[in-house]
């Protein structure tokens, strides 16, 4: 069975089908990208993962486990987590308080959570921000400090929520590089983006949603050659400079 | 029609701007280009009067706008879209575009205004009376530049219009921002995806650590090896 298994999950907001009959497998150590126009319902099926909503219907098995009526932080502790496509730092904490809030997921000593922040930190490449709050930092170092609270609380499996939007494409780069690093160290990565450059370089396969329902799956080198993905989503086929 | 010279913007004892310099003329669409943290929305948001600059001046025609209110600057012509949207969740797209034409002159011409908008943007007309909260993100940034609009702005000024879109709606945008330009409306723009923005500008700065450090045509900076590398990751 796969780290990850959806089966036939489905979540309505009153009339509307939000999320419609999504079945997918995530493989351990895999990259896999979810692309869709806005509204298709890819941060609600985050949501329906991860215990923010719960499915109508369907099946959601992390680690051989059914997850059911499992709140987010039960299922933090179970070793997959997300990051919101807003980041939402504590801003009137510094960087390394915000890391050691994280880090108290796998420990009770404050202490030893504040060793695994620093090493996050510098891993994510902030050490030299560790005492500035959250305030002062850029998007792209807010960024990375959502990346590193979610790295801290040691996951299994990573969701990512558009951590591209808003970087240009140099700094895309310098992201995309870092979460390379994160996939060598065994982690699994579920990625949201519409920042193709980030899709293209990282998945290893794309699914793509459209109306809460999955129109397509394979290698992102064939979904972006798909006519009814650039149809819905690409508007022209990928391969320009400003993707 | 709007010369930004030597401008300082501080937060506390911060410094972000340190003198930045640049021109807009009429019916042109200018781009300032630059990383995050490098001034780009702060220097916006000195314009719109949201901020006061330490040093400097920026005028307006003949006017020296830069210690004036940002209603005074909204009622003179220059409009700034948010990053971000903030759009009035609770309200229906139309109150959100009446939210957009609040002082005298706008409210006159209200009715004929809001036409023009729904003309730009079919899909707002459609969606007249649903809460703007419920909008779907591309609807959410169409309804942003259309409240601008309802103020019937000469200068308009756009932080990342294209955050956060779809490829599909991204190129959609850029369209419209083209069509607005061509009705006559001057336009200055700030955006992450400087390859559509400079393709669509007739000018653009690069602004780096609070200073103006590059400025050309959009085809020269498209060309240039420092902006390719450091912008564009070619």
């Amino acid at each position: 069975m796969s780290l990850l298994e959806l089966k036939a999950v489905c979540k309505n907001f009153g009339g509307l089908k939000a999320v419609n009959q999504v079945s997918l497998g995530l493989e351990e150590g895999e990259i896999l990208g979810i692309i869709g126009p806005n509204g298709a319902g890819k941060t609600t099926l985050f949501n329906a993962i991860t215990g923010f909503y719960k499915p109508d219907d369907g099946e959601v098995w992390f680690q051989k486990e059914r997850l059911i009526d499992l709140k987010p932080h039960q299922i933090c502790k179970k070793g997959m987590v997300r990051t919101f496509q807003i980041v939402k730092p504590f801003l009137e904490l510094t960087v390394l308080e915000n890391v050691v809030i994280a880090a108290l997921n796998r420990t009770k000593s404050v202490q030893e959570a504040t060793e695994r922040a620093l090493k996050t930190i510098e891993f994510v490449g902030l050490k030299d921000k560790v005492d500035t709050l959250g305030t002062g930092l850029t998007l792209p170092h807010r960024k990375r400090l959502e990346l590193a609270r979610a790295l801290a609380t040691e996951p299994k499996l990573l969701l990512l929520d558009e951590v591209m939007a808003g970087l240009t494409p140099t700094e895309v780069d310098e992201l995309i590089r870092l979460l390379k690093k994160v996939n060598e160290k065994g982690i699994t990565i579920l990625l949201i983006e519409h920042v193709m450059r980030g899709v293209m370089a990282l998945s290893q396969r794309v699914i793509v949603l459209n109306y809460g329902e999955k129109i397509a799956e394979g290698v992102p080198q064939e979904v972006v050659k798909n006519r009814q993905v650039i149809e819905a989503y690409l508007g022209e086929e990928f391969g320009n400079a400003e993707s | 029609m709007l010369k930004v010279k030597g401008i300082e913007v501080f937060y506390g004892d911060l410094q972000a701007l340190r003198g930045v310099s640049l021109d807009v003329n009429q019916g042109e669409i200018v781009t300032i280009v630059g990383s995050n943290g490098a001034g780009k929305s702060t220097t916006l948001m000195a314009i719109s009067g949201v901020l006061k600059p330490k040093r400097g001046e920026i005028q307006l025609g003949q006017d020296f706008i830069h210690q004036y209110s940002s209603s005074k600057i909204v009622s003179l012509g220059i409009v700034q879209i948010p990053e971000g949207r903030q759009l009035f969740p609770t309200l229906t797209v139309v109150e959100n575009l009446e939210m957009g034409s609040q002082f005298p002159k706008a409210k006159k011409v209200r009715k004929e205004t809001m036409q023009w908008v729904f003309k730009l943007f079919p899909r707002l007309e459609e969606r007249e009376n649903q809460l703007a909260g419920t909008l779907s993100g591309g609807e959410q940034q169409m309804l942003a530049i259309g409240r601008g609009l309802m103020s019937r702005p000469t200068l308009l000024m756009l932080d990342e219009p294209s955050l956060g879109l779809s490829p599909i709606l991204v190129k959609a945008i850029f369209d419209i921002i083209k069509e607005i330009n061509l009705q006559g409306t001057t336009i200055l723009l700030v955006e992450q995806n400087v390859f559509h923005s400079l393709t669509l500008s007739h000018r653009g700065y690069v602004l780096e650590n609070g200073s103006i450090v590059l400025s050309g045509t959009g085809q020269e900076l498209l060309k240039d090896q420092h902006i390719r590398q450091s912008y564009l990751g070619l």
